[in-house]
Parts: structure tokens; sequence; C-alpha cells
């Protein structure tokens, strides 16, 4: 970090990675994956192909069992469990697929989350929480919908607002997991403009997943999960084989 | 901070079993506090029955038995005093004051109590009640009675009333003092002790009554005395059931105690009414301690409920976990939240427990008084009391530690998927 030269290291610089089910069965078998700052990537592959495990070893969720997860130059094998997760609420911001808000908070609640959980990610701001949730939620065009509980909001809204509470003090890194899925084609080119445009204002990289290659155009890069996972290419071949 | 936030939010959300939770622990602990009061209002109750006197004196037997007839009115006395004797022990230098008794009649189911004005001067209950009238006068003339507030409430009595007295102890005796009745000149204030229950008459009227009676039997026909011309001074007492001790100093009594236990000639013993109640209560506090052992079962039993009902949510909020646990929340957190709530749960429900406990003490105590002469302490929580409601929020807590190891577990192996 403190090289001659200000070299920026990748949002995500994945090494030798190794990850098995308890079972033996390997799932994933990367040698190289990077993600420059600021790129939007697009990782897409068939259903249970490990894409899920993926983004849980780049958030340091799950622990890789080989190799080396960097994550912003700080690899996410040498922390603790409990610095490994300061550090995801701190550099971090994460979409699931559905079902992503805390049902007993109101809009504005959920945005804010991750900024009370982190006091680090909460000193990122540079306003107070209440402005800071308005700013990106009006981003997200949800500004209206601050106050409201979040069982009655519709899955485009909240897809925004996990949306919102992922970009909220600005991490350098979002990871989303298939977030688009549960969208119809309109909503679904609406939600990804606007994630673009968030991201881009907020300095993140993007990583995000898809079984839907047709998503590509949008994004800086794809990649297959064919072309850097072994195990993958190796199911691939075989179901080759077997047709 | 942020964690109790979301615990108390979380708790807001599921209002209804949060309510029964807080509901089910509550009545535990109110049931918990209550069974703590009543025992200790029954103790200071038993306790109270006899304040002030520092010896009971009677007859050679069993301490407790001596207790029980002298300050319970239960049983019979098997033996007499000689007046001779209580004399002997009256003019003792270490002797303040002395409370002669006779005992052995009753009126109605009630007991018969023949004393002296020293009685009604020296006796105390509950540390330092003395017996007052509520109408009337204490029994002074021959043939005076006063009755205890039980007595006048259950029998209707008035001033002027006429009160025959059975021999023996029989409700409805066929030995009736029938030919000489006592005129009621005073009901006495209720004590919350066997007084309330009791009749009194002088020692002399007591013995007037007898004066016809030879070897306990009745006059025969033609041997009995009109009451009208039995006159104070022809009535001698010569016997008496038992006696009460003041003494100068507590030390003295012991002395006392000593030298009436140890002298042969005087067939007497004395005790010392603290310690044979403490025995006695040894016996009838039983109940009690039975109590309060299925009272701290009633509260394990709510504790248990609660943890079924973190259980039974785990499942569904595996996708809160994994939220969390996404935005940064470690293994401290999740655990935190379940054990919160559990702790939020146990407080609130310790609170309207002792609130319920007073508004329902409050309530019934003047119906419990009356009803059961039972005096219900109202005094704010006890040393006890905030140990037990601290036992229960810190047991109520524990018990979601392992619920909560379960729920981190479950977000370790589910990761930021779960499967719905």
């Amino acid at each position: 970090m403190s090289g001659s030269s200000e070299r920026i290291e990748p949002a995500i610089a994945v090494r030798g990675l190794r990850f098995a089910y308890p079972d033996g069965e390997p799932i994933l078998d990367i040698d190289r994956f990077e993600v420059a700052r600021r790129e939007r990537v697009l990782v897409h592959g068939p259903s249970g192909g490990g894409k899920s495990t993926l983004l849980g070893l780049l958030a340091g969720v799950i622990p890789a069992q080989a190799g080396q997860v960097i994550v912003l130059g700080t690899d996410l094998g040498g922390l603790s469990t409990g610095r490994r997760d300061r550090f995801r609420g701190e550099h971090i911001g994460y979409i699931f697929q559905m079902f992503n808000l805390i049902p007993y908070l109101s809009v504005a609640e959920n945005i804010g989350l991750p900024c009370r959980l982190s006091a680090e990610r909460r000193a990122r701001l540079g306003a107070p929480l209440s402005q800071a949730v308005s700013d990106v939620a009006s981003r997200l065009g949800i500004g209206d919908l601050l106050g409201r509980p979040v069982t009655r909001l519709s899955v485009g809204q909240q897809q925004r607002v996990a949306a919102a509470r992922a970009l909220i003090g600005a991490p350098e890194l979002v990871l989303a997991d298939e977030p688009t899925s549960a969208l119809d084609a309109d909503h679904r080119a609406r939600f990804l403009e606007l994630l673009f445009e968030s991201c881009h204002a907020a300095g993140s990289a993007l990583v995000f997943v898809s079984h839907d290659r047709g998503l590509a155009t949008h994004f800086d890069r794809e990649v297959s999960m064919a072309d850097i996972d072994r195990t993958a290419a190796d199911r691939t071949a075989t179901d080759r084989t077997a047709a | 901070m942020t964690i109790l936030w979301l615990a108390l939010r979380s708790l807001a959300n599921r209002r209804l079993t949060s309510a029964i939770t807080v509901i089910t622990i509550a009545l535990s602990v109110a049931l918990l506090i209550g069974v703590t009061n009543v025992q200790r209002s029954a103790r200071s109750s038993f306790e109270g029955v006899i304040s002030g006197t520092d010896l009971i004196v009677g007859p050679h037997g069993g301490a407790a038995q001596l207790m029980l007839y002298v300050v319970f009115h239960l049983g019979s006395p098997i033996a007499n005093v000689d007046y001779a004797d209580y004399e002997a022990v009256a003019a003792h230098p270490a002797v303040a004051w002395t409370i002669p008794m006779s005992l052995g009649d009753s009126h109605r189911g009630f007991r018969v109590v023949a004393t002296n004005a020293d009685y009604f001067r020296h006796f105390r209950v509950h540390g330092d009640r003395s017996i007052e009238v509520a109408e009337g006068s204490f029994p002074e003339g021959l043939w005076d009675v006063a009755v205890g507030s039980d007595v006048a409430r259950e029998l209707g009595y008035g001033l002027g009333d006429s009160v025959v007295v059975t021999h023996g102890l029989a409700s409805t005796g066929i030995s009736d003092h029938d030919d000489k009745p006592f005129t009621l000149v005073g009901t006495l204030e209720p004590t919350g002790t066997p007084i309330d229950r009791s009749v009194y008459v002088t020692l002399q009227g007591f013995e007037a009554m007898h004066i016809d009676w030879a070897s306990g039997a009745p006059p025969r026909p033609g041997e009995a005395i009109d009451q009208a011309s039995i006159r104070p001074e022809d009535v001698e007492v010569d016997e008496i059931t038992a006696f009460l001790v003041g003494t100068n100093s507590r030390i003295e009594s012991l002395g006392l105690q000593r030298e009436i236990n140890t002298n042969e000639d005087g067939g007497l013993m004395a005790i010392l009414p603290g310690v044979t109640l403490s025995e006695l209560w040894q016996v009838v506090g039983y109940a009690e301690r039975a109590l309060l052992l299925v009272s701290i079962l009633v509260v394990l039993v709510g504790m248990l409920g609660m943890a079924m009902t973190i259980y039974t949510s785990l499942e569904a909020r595996r996708r809160e976990m994994a939220i969390l646990r996404a935005l940064g929340t470690g293994a401290r957190g999740i655990v935190g939240l379940l054990v919160l709530e559990a702790g939020a749960l146990s407080a609130a429900g310790c609170a309207l427990g002792v609130a319920a406990f007073y508004a329902v003490l409050l309530a019934l105590r003047p119906l419990i008084r009356a009803e059961l002469g039972l005096q219900l302490s109202a005094r704010p929580l006890g040393g006890l009391e905030w140990l037990y409601i601290a036992a229960v929020i810190m047991a109520g807590t524990a018990m979601a530690i392992p619920p909560a190891i379960k729920a981190y577990r479950d977000a370790l192996t589910d990761g930021l998927t779960v499967r719905l």
C-alpha cells in the first residue's frame, strides 16, 4: 500500500481460489479473476454454477479453502472472522436476488442500516445520515417512499431500496446477486440504469452475477463462469461428452 | 446500541407474540413475588401472635404444646399450675410483670381465656401493638366478658348481650354454665391473631363459674349455688393454666428460665416464645416452601415458553440474519440481537409482573385481611424480590443463548443464500 508510486489496488484480485462442498465435490476453482476500481462486470453462468458462492467468498462471508481473495488490497483470508465482517460492513454493498429488506424497519431505516451497523461506513458519509439516505434514495427514484413500511412496496421498489442500501456511504465494491431476476423487462432496464448511475456517482466497482447473458451490453465487461472457473469448464465438458 | 434498537423494533413488529410472552412472564413473576410476600406476611403474622413476652410458664410437658394452647388456643392443657407457685415466680426480682391465664372452656366454639387486667396492659402482638377495645371496656367485674372481633362479628354480639360459657371445648356442650351467664362489656379491635377468636373473662369470673363444681363435674342437684349470691371476695383462685412473664432484661429471662426449669420441686416449665415459634414454623412453613417451589417452576415454564418462541421464530428469520450478515454484522451482533430480545421481553415481563402484583395486592388487601386475618405487607420490593427479578431477567436472557448460537451457525452455513 505504501509503495513509492501511488498504485491503486484493484477492487478484486482472486488468485488460485478453490472451494468445495463439505462432501468434497469442488464448486469453484478460479486461477485468476480481477476487477478494476469502478469497473462494472457481469458474471454470467448457469444456475447452480457457483456464482452465489463466488459472491459469498468475495464478500468474506465464506472463507476460502485455498488461494487468495484480495479485496481493495486486503487479503480477506488474513483477517479474523470479526475483522472480515467489519471490513464488509465498511467497504462492500450487497444486493440480494429478492427479499432484501428487514421487514420491521421502514424504507429510510433499511437504507441507513449499514451506517448504523458500521461506524466506519458512517464516517464515510459527507452529510448527516438522514441527508445521505434521502440523497441516495432520490438518486434511485424512491425519495418519496422513505417513510413507508417495506411490506407495502412492489418488488421493483424493494430492489431499488436494496440498491440504495448497498450504495449508501459509497462503498468501493458493490456485489449484486441476480437482483433483476424478479423484474419484468421494463423495470429491469430502468433498474440497471439507476444502479449504474449510482455506482458511477459513488465510484463503486460492481460485480453483478446473472444467468441472463442478455444484460451484457450494459456492462464494461462480461465474464462467463466457464471462462474463469475450471470446475464449470469441466462440467460443461462433461455435459458435452454426455450429449 | 444499533443491535438493541433492532431488537426492540423486531419485538414491536411481532407485537402479538411479544405481548403473549411478556404476559406469560409477568404472570409467573407476579405469582413468584406474591408467594414471597404471602410467605413473609404469613411468617410475620405467625410470629406476631405474641410479642414482648419473655417467658411462657406452664406445667411440665412439651414446649410446642404449651405454646399451642396458651397462644394459639389449640389443644388442651394437661395439668395446672398452683397459684402459689405462680405467685412465687411473680415475686422473683427479675420479673417485671406477669399475666396469669386459665383456659379450657369455650363459647360456641370460641375459646374462653380467663385472665386479669395485666393481660390487656402487657400483652403485645405484631411487635408493639397492644390490645385495644373497639367498644365498651375490658372485663373487670365477676360476670363481665369481652370478645374478640371475629367472635363479635360472627355471632353478631353487642354490648349487654348475655354470654353462656360451655364447660370444655365442644361447641354446644351438654354442660353449659347456663345458670351463670356473663354480660358482654366490650369488643376488641381486630389484631390478626387468635385473640380475635377468643372470649375474655376474669380469673375470678372463671373460678366463680366453677364454684359449685366438684372434681370437674357439675354440681349435684340441690348443691348448685345461685349466681346472684356469689360475691367477688368469696371467690378464691387456687389454680391457673399457665402464665406469661416479662422480665427486666433479656439476659435475666434466660437466667429465670434456667431457674424455673431446673427447679425439681416446682413442676413448672418455662419456654422462650420466639424459639418455640421458630420451631413451630419449621413445621407449618412447609406449605409456603412448597408454594415457592411451585412458583419457581411456573417461572421456569414461562422462560421455556419464551425460548421456544425464539426457536420457532428462527426459521422465519434466516433471511433477516443473512441480510444482517451481508451488512457486516458478526457473531456478536446476531447472538446479541436474539439475546437482547429475550432480555427485553424478560425485563418487560418483570416490570409488568411487579405492577400486576401491586395492583392485585392493593385491591385485595382489605378483603384478605377481613376474610383470612392475614395482613399482607404493601412495602416496596425487598432484597429477596429484587434478587428473584434479577434472576428471572438473567435466566430469560440466558435462555436465548442456545437459539442465538443456532441462528449464528445457520447464518454461517447459509452464507448469503437462503433457499426459501
